[in-house]
């Protein structure tokens, strides 16, 4: 006969057995039982945040460091709905999270129960999936399903809803099994015939580009190796979307820097001229494509994804091949070879003399300031300091976000943590508190707004208790510098509610919380106040005083195609933007 | 207008774990994505392995129709989703019951119709009828259609069920 345990105790088990060593929750009535069995072992770490969202993200942060599963653990009601937002972050940028919510006890469902919510309600559109347990004998296979569809497939979110009875009621307990499930069965080899066909056209491609995603993090860092010997070998340019940075190494020169909106001038050219684009792990999103009728338009187009509703649900493709990012590009690496496949190395080169015209434009100069701090230069100098040591890098959103993804440069996956798909405010310092917890020895930066800093300003608290010495380091423009920057292009430079007015004084705010506070509103004062900020042991906060009316470029504005893009030395920003243009987001 | 714009109907057959909120996850994608339900019918057929048939007639462009596809096999429980419309050939049937009021030449041409449609009578008073019809959808709507002027009062249907033709299975 199967174990009997408690429903928490099935709860508690079943984490250990999937090897979980940290949890992030709050917790509330509704999962005091799971709290008490918390309490009472010593394998699993639980870190107390200071807000279900900054759970959300702080798992959010683990997993993608780490390739783990992220856990996080909320009460009912209240509990729930706070960590809808990091839910919709994970579903979005395909983040293995299983979180646990308590819920009031079966019988009281239903009745508008004291912190009841329709938690699988809420939830359902927003997770991959999800499990209401009404019956304790039901426990221990879901905690194990929710676990494999987290973690295999498509990553994402699944939210186990547990009511309170269940949590105490006895039930058996069975170890995870690797049981084919009955429906959930993603595929993960390629077809072959596919494969052959997409060798066949990079054979023959004249002017070829990798266009790389999030999903080759996702596969694993065995899929980066497969993914810079196949760059290597075929000689091609390769760019990247956000969510894939630092699956090739920036340092190389066949890189082009990252594709879309904010991304550089040639990257977005040769996305445009190119003859074969080979989507590895990206899904086509419209911060990359920009106005589809013009995206692309002389392109073949393979794409890889193991998600087969992102096959042509964008743009249509030519080969699609559905599987996992490692395992296809270990089987083209195959028949590539086997082949023995020559790249036409005349049409390589005068694309790359293309390219190179392209480069030369060097869209990501600016204007250096003697007396200001320019944001980019201040990311460009925590660059340079920060390279050498082991470190991992975290962001909110907005036009830091994008000047950390264009000057700070990746050589490895799992080490740049943004929050792509929905574009989550308050993102960075949890995930940094999450990325800590995973790697409490290296050296964790958020990079950050002074608005998108505000949103979850109290997680430092976390960091403060748990010992985590991240470093916040805010690019301080006194302005929500994104919003500001679509107001000037699109609104007549009316501002409209962007200016970050009654800012706290962040160097007294960090001391209140007992962190550390740094400085910097000079460029002459930067390195030095960087410096400090690395050496100090604790958690800091870094408030960066930099030019408040820097617009992000290269820009793609909304509704313009990748040969449109405005670069910081075109004329201004009186552009005109379509009127369809204006309406998109 | 080329193919790929041309709005089309189709019928979806989908084999679900008959569970708690599986419906409301169908549902749910179709609201949440902006797709199209004409009809929607589920119950259970296999009570053995708890599964469910949900048939469900939808609008859309071809690429629209195979995104629907794709994003209703992502679903967990969803184990399989079968075009029977570009897939294979099927029959599809529906039923309803349309309640008829009236009495003189229009109830004696309400009876002649229905009998002219294979409608069976299901309940009948002094001045009203309820016929029981079942076809296709078009035959239906010409049903309803030809009772309009007749003292037509209500309509309930049932949404298509749909099989394909011939021994195999989905
Ligand atoms: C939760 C949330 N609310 C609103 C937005 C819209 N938004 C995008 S960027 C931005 C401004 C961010 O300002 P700041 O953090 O100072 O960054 P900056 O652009 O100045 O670098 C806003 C409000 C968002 N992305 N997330
Ligand atoms: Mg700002």
């Amino acid at each position: 006969m199967d174990k009997q345990l408690n429903g928490a105790q099935i709860v508690l088990q079943s984490l250990q057995d999937h090897g979980v060593e940290h949890i992030f929750g709050y917790p509330g009535g509704a999962v005091l039982p799971i709290y008490d069995e918390i309490f009472q072992q010593e394998s699993i770490e639980h870190i107390l945040v200071r807000h279900e969202q900054g759970a959300t993200h702080a798992a959010e942060g683990y997993a993608r460091s780490t390739g783990k599963c992220g856990v996080v653990l909320v009460t009912s009601g209240p509990g729930a709905t706070n960590a809808v937002t990091g839910l919709t972050d994970a579903l979005m940028d395909s983040i293995p999270m299983v979180c646990i919510t308590g819920q009031v006890p079966t019988h009281l469902i239903g009745g508008d129960a004291f912190q009841e919510a329709d938690t699988v309600g809420i939830t359902r559109p927003c997770t991959k999936h999800n499990y209401l347990v009404k019956d304790i004998n039901d426990l221990a296979r879901i905690m194990h399903e929710a676990f494999q569809v987290a973690t295999t497939g498509r990553p994402g979110p699944v939210v186990v809803d547990i009511p309170k009875d269940i949590q105490f009621a006895l039930g058996p307990y069975m170890k995870p099994k690797a049981v084919k499930h009955k429906s959930y069965q993603p595929q993960i080899k390629g077809d072959m015939t596919a494969i052959k066909q997409a060798v066949e056209l990079i054979a023959n491609a004249k002017k070829p580009i990798f266009y790389t995603g999030g999903g080759i993090i996702n596969s694993g860092p065995h899929a980066s190796q497969l993914l810079r010997e196949l760059v290597k070998l075929t000689g091609f340019p390769i760019t990247s979307t956000l969510m894939g940075l630092g699956s090739y190494p920036s340092a190389d020169k066949q890189w082009l820097g990252m594709l879309g909106m904010h991304g550089t001038y040639e990257a977005n050219w040769a996305m445009h001229d190119c003859d074969l684009m080979i989507n590895i792990g990206a899904r086509f999103d419209d911060r990359i494509t920009g106005v589809l009728d013009k995206f692309s338009p002389n392109s073949k187009k393979i794409h890889v994804d193991i998600d087969p509703s992102s096959i042509n649900k964008n743009v249509m493709v030519d080969v699609a091949i559905v599987g996992d990012c490692a395992h296809v590009l270990e089987d083209m690496l195959r028949v590539y070879k086997s082949d023995a496949v020559t790249p036409d190395k005349k049409a390589l080169a005068s694309w790359w003399s293309e390219i190179e015209a392209w480069r030369d434009r060097k869209c990501l100069s600016y204007k250096k300031d003697a007396k200001a701090i320019k944001p980019q230069y201040a990311v460009e100098r925590l660059y340079e300091l920060t390279k050498d040591a082991d470190t991992y890098i975290t962001t909110e959103v907005g036009q830091h976000q994008m000047w950390a993804a264009q000057y700070y440069r990746f050589e490895d996956p799992n080490r740049w943590m943004t929050s792509g798909g929905l574009g989550t405010m308050g993102y960075g310092i949890p995930a940094a508190v999450g990325v800590q917890v995973a790697h409490p020895k290296s050296l964790v930066i958020d990079i950050a707004g002074e608005a998108s800093v505000q949103m979850t300003m109290q997680e430092i608290s976390t960091a403060v208790q748990y010992r985590l010495p991240i470093k916040i380091f805010i690019l301080n423009n006194e302005y929500m510098g994104m919003v500001r920057q679509w107001q000037e292009l699109l609104h007549g430079g009316r501002y409209s509610s962007s200016y970050s007015e009654a800012l706290p004084d962040f160097v007294k705010l960090a001391e209140a919380y007992g962190a550390t506070g740094i400085r910097a509103e000079t460029p002459a004062e930067l390195d030095d106040a960087i410096k400090r900020m690395i050496d100090t042991p604790g958690p800091v906060i870094f408030d960066c005083i930099v030019t408040k009316d820097e617009n992000c470029f290269p820009m793609i504005p909304s509704g313009a195609a990748h040969n449109e893009m405005l670069l910081a030395d075109s004329e201004g920003l009186d552009i005109e933007v379509s009127e369809a243009g204006k309406t998109l987001v | 207008m080329s193919a790929e714009n041309q709005i089309e109907r189709h019928t979806l057959s989908v084999l679900v774990d008959n569970e708690a909120g599986v419906l409301a996850r169908v549902i749910g994608l179709f609201s949440g994505r902006g797709y199209n339900i004409d009809s929607l019918t589920v119950a259970e057929v296999d009570e053995q392995e708890h599964m469910s048939r949900i048939t469900i007639v939808t609008l859309g462009t071809p690429p629209m129709i195979e995104q629907i596809k794709a994003q209703l096999g992502r679903l967990v429980p969803v184990h399989r989703v079968v075009d029977l419309t570009v897939e294979c050939e099927s029959v599809e049937r529906e039923l309803a019951l349309v309640k008829v009021t009236g009495k003189g030449d229009a109830r004696v041409e309400a009876l002649r119709m229905s009998e002219a449609f294979r409608a069976r009578v299901v309940d009948a008073t002094p001045d009203s009828f309820v016929f029981e019809i079942t076809g296709n959808t078009e035959k239906i709507d010409a049903f309803i259609g030809l009772m309009k002027p007749l003292g037509l009062r209500e309509v309930s249907r049932t949404g298509a069920a749909a099989i394909s033709r011939g021994p195999e299975a989905m």
